[in-house]
Order: structure tokens, then C-alpha cells, then sequence
């Protein structure tokens, strides 16, 4: 059963006019930068196939955009969110690729700030729901429908270990898992999803926890 | 899950002697966890939205393409001379379908149901029949229950999306949806619901999506006026006792199968049936540039 609850079909509230290209776009932005815990300053936006082809008529590049600067998909600024990201210091350039993808409605977001730069690729699978496929380079899945942690770590043994009992201590449970690596032996990373909110302390005690490079959470 | 698809929904509802729309609140109480009353408040921000966007509709809106906006007026103002041939109720349920639609296409506010594209038909039904049955605020919140009930059974068992199954899967879902709960809000069996699901549904298989030049506007605006008028129709043929020969379930089946078979060109591509039209391709290459307009059917 891929529609568990009334409000998948019943909702979600949005900017119109396209759940796929301007819900689903808003919500890539907006896991991007939750993703990178910041405001950019700036944003590449590369942009595959029906994106490519239709993102002006349905207010994709906006949405995305709005995303960026932390709107949800119902939030009314969408629409003048390239004036609004003038504003708030962000710089962007939207690239259309010729290029094939996996997904017809696929995005890759490079952002950055002065200190560090972000890269990931966001699917819009329908009805809304938005998918990320890749962070940095590393291939994984999340939904962004759940409170999720992203961890970055060093590729030891113990290190996953260290984290759900961390996460157990805090009576947290783990609905999805994924662990993705580029090289043995080097960086990887975790992304876990959760059944319930994220608490503060626990972000900080998954920090101080050995071969933990960098956490950050997103809430739903 | 209390129920998979139309039948066990309608077999609860009978034995357990509730509407629809309590099994679908039951339902998510067991899914989601979350309280009744939480529930219910959030289907009420939905409807709050659907009675905003009909209303800014109603006042007029226009797209960033210019291809839609207006005709909610104009069909208001057609009714206010009190000539028309289908009648107010209907006209009324078609004009709040399109003022939805537009508003969507002009980048506002809407509650997609269960698509963006489709989101017109469910609050034209309500808001159009809500002067002839006076339903409490209550009811109306319940008529989004019982549409999302019939919905999630199409969701699950077939699709709801253009690009998966054509404009069936979306406009269509949401007229079966719309003409179930109409049904139940008029006093109508469960049963009833599901007869006035299969027929609207069953009238609309093999719709394809075609959209110019992949906008959510022609046709999709029209379409769910269309829709929404259907679902009217056959909200009364099943209060009147017309039952549907093929089972509901058996029309999701048949919905599915032929999403699944139709080509890509005719599935939310913008690149076969009336965006590969002359018009449509030059309506194209006038919002987009000559690129957009090269797109090849079949």
C-alpha cells in the first residue's frame, strides 16, 4: 500500500499549478537546505527532462527557489521568490541539461555559502512527494516525510553501531536505514529515518561520538 | 488496513452500520496514530482552503501563460440571467470546479485532490450542492472522508497520477471521487456511492493527458468541469436506484490496465493528443520559444 493515509489524496495544500513540478519541487529546495542547515548564497540548479523541458509554464524554477529560502510547498511567497532570494543575498542560475535521467522530473542542486558547498539530486515522484537520490556524490534514499539524520562518518566498524545505540538511548526508533559509501576504508554516510522528532541533545551527543565526521537532521 | 479496495470498504460500512467517511476516519486513526480530533481539524484546514480558492476563482484570476482564467465568471454571470439549459445546481458545481482549476493555474492556493491538476472537481461537487442540502460543517468534512476513502482505493490499486495512468487516473478519479461522497452526503447507501464511483469512473477510461504545452491548463481546466458535472449525474442515477453492471472495483481494474497500456506521448508528456495539435503546438512556441513546439507524436 504506497497511500497509507487520507491526507496523500486528500492534500497535500499547495501553489499551484503542478503537484509534480511545483510541490515536488519546493520540496527538493526546501531538503536541500535543510540539508545544509543554512541560507547559500548561491545555487546551481540543473534541471533533466520533463523539468527541463516545462519548468517555466509550471513555476518549477520558483518553487525550487522558494524551497531554498525555506518556504513549504502552501507558503504564498513561492510565487515571488526570485525577488525575495535578491533580498535575502541568494544568487542562483537554473541550467537545463539535455541529458538523460533515471526520473523524467529530475533536479541536481549545487549551493554553497562562503565556508562549504552542497550538492544533491532530488526526484519529483508525484502527487507532491519528493524524493532525494544522491547526496554528495553518495547514492541513497529519503523521503523527507519523516524526521531524518544525515550522518557522515568515517568507514570503521563500530561507527553504526555507535549511533543506534545512541539513538536508543534516547527511546528514538528507526522506521528506514541506509548506510552508502564512496570508497572502502574512507568517508560514508547514514541516513536514518525516525518515527519520532529529533531532540537537540541528541544531535549533540551524535557529534561528540568517535568517527563521526558531521550530523544534521531535518524534521518532516 | 480496514479495507484494500471498494467492496471491503462498503462490507465494513454495512456491518458495522457507519458511512464512509467513519470508516475512513477509523482508518487513519489506525494508520497514523494520531487523534481523532487532530484528524478531523486537519481535513478542516483542507476544506477552509478549497472554499478560498473557489472564492478567488470566483473573483477572477488569470495564468502567468494567459491560456486560462475567467471562465468561472463568465459561467457565474451566464447563470445570473437565469436562462441556462443545464440548470443553476449544475452550472454552479462547474463554474466552482473551474474557479479551482484557475486559481491553480494562476499559482494560488489549493488542496490537490488527489492531484493538482484534478483538484477542481471534489470542491466543486461540495461547495456547488452546498445551497440545495445545507450540510453542517460537519458533513462537509466528512463528504473530503468519503471522496478520500474512494480515492486511496484508487491510489492503491490503480493510479492517480497523468503521467502513470492518463487523465482517467486523475480527473477521472477525482469525478468518482466527487459523485461517491456526493451520494452519501444526499442520503445515499454506501452501496449507492460505490454504483455512483463505477459509473463516472467507467465513462471516463481511456481519457488521456495531453496538456499544451505540458501545462496544467488546456485542457485540465475543462476537464474538470466536465468532470464535476459527471459526477453530478451520476450521484443521481445511483439515488435513483441505477446500478452499474461491471462492480467498482472491477472499473479500478479496468482503469489500471489501460493507464498501463497507453503510450508515453499520451501520459502528462505535453507531446501527443492536443498539444500535438496545430494550436497546441503553436500555443507552445508562443509561451516556450520554437524549441517547445518540436515535439513529434507517436
Amino acid at each position: 500500500m504506497k497511500f497509507r493515509s487520507v491526507f496523500d489524496v486528500i492534500g497535500p495544500v499547495m501553489i499551484g499549478p503542478s503537484s509534480s513540478h511545483t510541490a515536488g519541487a519546493a520540496r527538493i529546495g526546501k531538503m536541500a537546505r535543510q540539508l545544509f542547515g543554512r541560507k547559500p548564497t548561491w545555487a546551481k540548479i540543473h534541471l533533466y527532462g520533463s523539468f527541463a523541458k516545462t519548468y517555466q509554464g509550471h513555476g518549477t524554477d520558483v518553487a525550487i527557489v522558494g524551497g531554498l529560502l525555506d518556504f513549504d510547498t502552501y507558503d504564498e511567497r513561492i510565487k515571488n521568490a526570485f525577488a525575495l532570494a535578491e533580498e535575502a543575498g541568494l544568487s542562483f542560475e537554473f541550467i537545463e541539461e539535455d541529458g538523460a535521467s533515471d526520473h523524467p522530473n529530475t533536479a541536481r542542486l549545487r549551493i554553497g555559502d562562503d565556508e562549504s558547498d552542497f550538492e544533491l539530486v532530488g526526484i519529483s515522484i508525484g502527487g507532491g512527494k519528493a524524493e532525494i537520490t544522491e547526496i554528495n556524490g553518495f547514492e541513497l534514499r529519503l523521503t523527507g516525510e519523516s524526521p531524518a539524520i544525515l550522518v557522515l562518518h568515517n568507514d570503521r566498524h563500530g561507527a553504526i553501531a555507535s549511533v543506534t545505540s545512541i539513538l536508543a538511548d534516547h527511546h528514538i526508533n528507526i522506521g528506514h536505514m541506509e548506510v552508502s559509501r564512496r570508497d572502502k576504508g574512507k568517508d560514508a554516510m547514514m541516513i536514518i529515518e525516525t518515527d519520532q522528532r529529533i531532540p537537540e541533545d541528541l544531535m549533540e551527543d551524535l557529534e561528540n561520538c568517535q568517527h563521526i565526521v558531521s550530523v544534521v537532521s531535518i524534521s518532516e | 488496513m480496514l479495507f484494500k479496495n471498494v467492496s471491503e470498504l462498503i462490507q465494513y460500512a454495512e456491518e458495522n452500520e457507519v458511512p464512509i467517511a467513519e470508516v475512513m476516519i477509523r482508518q487513519e486513526v489506525e494508520e497514523t496514530g494520531k487523534p481523532r480530533e487532530e484528524i478531523f481539524a486537519e481535513m478542516g484546514r483542507n476544506l477552509d482552503i478549497m472554499e478560498k480558492a473557489v472564492e478567488d476563482g470566483l473573483n477572477g484570476v488569470r495564468s502567468t501563460s494567459g491560456l486560462t482564467g475567467g471562465d468561472a465568471v463568465l459561467l457565474q454571470q451566464y447563470m445570473e440571467k437565469g436562462n441556462s439549459l443545464a440548470g443553476d445546481l449544475l452550472l454552479d458545481v462547474v463554474s466552482k470546479a473551474v474557479a479551482t482549476n484557475e486559481v491553480n493555474a494562476a499559482m494560488g492556493t489549493i488542496c490537490a485532490t488527489p492531484t493538482a491538476g484534478s483538484a477542481g472537481c471534489v470542491p466543486g461537487v461540495l461547495f456547488g450542492l452546498k445551497p440545495r442540502l445545507n450540510p453542517t460543517r460537519k458533513q462537509m468534512i466528512n463528504f473530503l472522508f468519503t471522496a478520500g476513502a474512494f480515492g486511496q482505493v484508487i491510489a492503491n490499486n490503480a493510479m492517480i497520477s497523468g503521467a502513470a495512468g492518463g487523465c482517467q487516473a486523475e480527473v477521472g478519479s477525482a469525478a468518482g471521487m466527487a459523485s461517491a461522497a456526493a451520494v452519501e452526503m444526499a442520503g445515499g447507501t454506501p452501496q449507492q456511492s460505490a454504483e455512483a464511483m463505477a459509473m463516472t469512473l467507467k465513462n471516463m477510461l481511456g481519457l488521456v493527458c495531453d496538456p499544451v504545452a505540458g501545462l496544467v491548463e488546456v485542457p485540465c481546466v475543462k476537464r474538470n468541469a466536465m468532470g464535476s458535472s459527471q459526477a453530478i449525474v451520476s450521484a443521481d442515477m445511483a439515488l435513483a436506484g441505477v446500478t452499474s453492471r461491471i462492480p467498482c472495483d472491477e472499473v479500478i481494474g479496468a482503469m489500471f490496465r489501460i493507464g498501463q497500456s497507453m503510450p508515453s506521448t499520451l501520459r502528462e508528456t505535453g507531446e501527443g493528443g492536443l498539444a500535438a495539435t496545430p494550436t497546441g503546438r503553436a500555443l507552445a512556441a508562443k509561451i516556450f520559444g520554437p524549441a517547445a513546439a518540436t515535439t513529434k507524436e507517436g
